[in-house]
């Protein structure tokens, strides 16, 4: 282990107490702790679960992470799970741990608002396949978290139920889309949570709440019963406050599923055997705009100290260029905004969600009326503008010329990939915002996203681990593989937590 | 290559938002040409891109149709598929007046 870089000292009043483990409450417990314990009969899932809870009676009404609560239903099962250990049955691979969803992942008989008034109230009929996935696995659910709506957002701010707040500034945002996710995670109020990453909601709050955030490769995770924003970008991801836990939950995520057609077969396999402390053979790229023009230098900094860690412990680094990076914010938001502007002409208010009384009125009123006051103004500026992009005599000069420029993209990373075995550089381009600061004028949100939307359109993993402080506020960096290579993510993330001491902070609450 | 202004004018956004089914108030129409002309203007960019011989990529990963068996499955009971509706009449939905 190496001694404290010279950046967080000053830190010390949120470096974790340094209590025994067996002191530890539940809700401070890694997941393999809480399966380890809960295995070998120690703690009792009831317990996580009222730890959980207590936890989040306590902070909650500080950071706003949860749409809904589920209390009841999370004891039911820890019930049955502590009665599995009594009478020795079999366990699932996650018993007793305490999971938060991202409520645009459908819950049956428990509200999915997509923190969006025109969902308020729509208690869908079935489950997502990744939550049926995690029942199976003993895991237990404890509530649906807040998002920014329909997933479009990177600061959980256009929540129809109001902002959600970073754990380490509460006058700071979360990240997003993924906000209320990340902020649970970091703020003990869960101990694993899911969020989705169409153009880095899973990465950019985790970088934000200093938490460990993977978006999958394309295909890897079902995405039957995520509410669709963007689908050929869309991917549900792990949230959690290591990389063995995220590995853990991927290991249960990443399962075949005839009901999602872009569901790619893989053999499973245990991520947790790829944790290995070696390097030694690793080709690392550094992609030159991920350090260039919008990037705090403060960040940079940051991100290169690291680098320098990884080459001490053996890996080699180049730096590169990837031209097309210039292109990626505004292909990404073309093709975004259009799939967007069809996947959500669906919420017509009739088959569910919210509607006006329409007893004497005509289809077309009814149906605009019920967007106009369903929507949000971010949700109807990419509906409009997608639409707009989508029209005849814009289609090709937009979303043609974009989905073409995605090509583009894709080649350019393929020749890097071909040369390097993982590319590295910031998560975010600047440190966690104020509430407020970016909200009036969209495109400089957007503009926040110019370092994670790459690999949704290429379709490749990448994970943000946490990695320093910019004036207190916490950083992330990111780790980008080609498809299929979260092994790789996975060894390199690891390496770096293990030669590093970001993980043993937590926000002060 | 020139750059040819493209500027979305209010009515453009009334027409768009008339083929997106949203209704917007004088306000929001006044606020969205402003923030779409910038929004747009920045999309430009890629006009930079020369793609005359460069094919779309709808998908990130190239997908082949997957098909199964016509073997009937069970599906959602009518109860279930009715039970988040705004209003239903004999088992079915009831949508406002269409013409």
């Amino acid at each position: 282990m190496q001694t404290l870089p010279k950046r967080i000292k000053g830190f010390s009043n949120r470096l974790k107490s340094f209590e025994v483990n067996h002191m530890k409450k539940p809700h401070s417990l890694s997941a393999k702790e809480i399966i380890e314990k809960v295995r070998g009969g120690e703690l009792k899932a009831e317990d996580c679960v009222l730890s959980i809870f207590n936890r989040i009676e306590e902070v909650e009404g500080r950071i706003h992470a949860y749409v809904t609560l589920t209390k009841e239903l999370a004891l039911q099962k820890a019930r049955k799970i502590d009665a599995k250990v009594k009478n020795g049955e079999v366990l699932g691979r996650l018993p007793g741990v305490c999971i938060a969803l991202k409520d645009n992942l459908c819950t049956e008989g428990i509200l999915t608002s997509c923190s969006s008034r025109i969902l308020d109230g729509f208690i869908p009929p079935y489950n997502a396949t990744v939550v049926n996935l995690l029942l199976k696995e003993d895991a237990i659910i404890i509530g649906k978290t807040n998002m920014d709506e329909f997933a479009m957002g990177s600061s959980t701010e256009t929540s129809y139920f109001g902002a959600t707040k970073n754990p380490w500034d509460s006058s700071r945002v979360p990240g997003g889309s993924s906000g209320g996710s990340a902020a649970a995670v970091s703020a003990e109020e869960a101990v694993l949570a899911l969020g989705s990453d169409t153009g880095g909601s899973v990465r950019c709050p985790a970088s934000f709440c200093s938490i460990v955030g993977l978006k999958p490769t394309y295909g890897l995770v079902s995405r039957y019963g995520l509410i669709a924003y963007a689908n050929s970008l869309d991917q549900i991801g792990p949230l959690s406050r290591n990389v063995y836990d995220c590995a853990l939950l991927l290991n249960v995520l990443a399962s075949y599923d005839p009901k999602d057609n872009t569901s790619i077969r893989v053999p499973s396999q245990d991520y947790t055997q790829f944790l290995v402390d070696d390097i030694s053979d690793l080709k690392i790229g550094i992609p030159k705009e991920f350090f260039g023009e919008g990037i705090d230098e403060r960040v940079s900094k940051i991100i290169w100290e690291s680098i320098y860690t990884l080459e001490k412990l053996g890996a080699t680094y180049e730096e590169l260029s990837l031209p097309t990076l210039r292109y990626t914010l505004a292909t990404y938001y073309l093709i975004a905004m259009s799939e967007a502007s069809s996947n959500l002409a669906r919420y017509d208010g009739i088959r569910y969600g919210y509607s006006i009384d329409y007893d004497s009125k005509n289809w077309n009123e009814v149906y605009s009326k019920n967007r106009r006051i369903g929507f949000g103004s971010e949700v109807k500026r990419r509906i409009i503008l997608g639409t707009y992009a989508l029209s005849t005599g814009y289609y090709e000069e937009y979303y043609l010329k974009a989905l073409k420029v995605r090509t583009l993209i894709r080649d350019d990373f393929n020749k890097a990939f071909k040369k390097f075995d993982v590319l590295v550089g910031p998560t975010m381009p600047i440190p966690p915002f104020k509430i407020g600061e970016k909200i009036t004028d969209p495109l400089s949100l957007y503009l926040t996203d110019l370092l994670t939307v790459p690999v949704n359109l290429i379709g490749s993993p990448a994970i943000s681990v946490p990695c320093g402080f910019v004036d207190d506020m916490p950083i992330g960096m990111q780790i980008i593989s080609p498809a299929l290579r979260e092994d790789l993510l996975l060894k390199v993330a690891h390496i770096h937590e293990q030669n590093n001491k970001f993980k043993d902070y937590a926000p002060k609450l | 290559m020139e750059k040819v202004s493209k500027k979305i004018t209010k009515k453009e956004v009334e027409h768009i938002a008339w083929l997106a089914k949203i209704e917007l108030t004088e306000d929001e129409k006044n606020l969205f040409t402003e923030q779409f002309n910038s929004i747009l203007e920045y999309f430009q960019v890629i006009d930079e891109v020369a793609t005359d011989k460069v094919l779309p990529s709808f998908h990130a990963v190239d997908l082949t149709g997957v098909l199964r068996e016509d073997i009937v499955e069970p599906s959602l009971s009518r109860e279930k598929a009715l039970a988040n509706a705004s209003k239903k009449d004999k088992g079915f939905f009831k949508s406002p007046k269409i013409f």
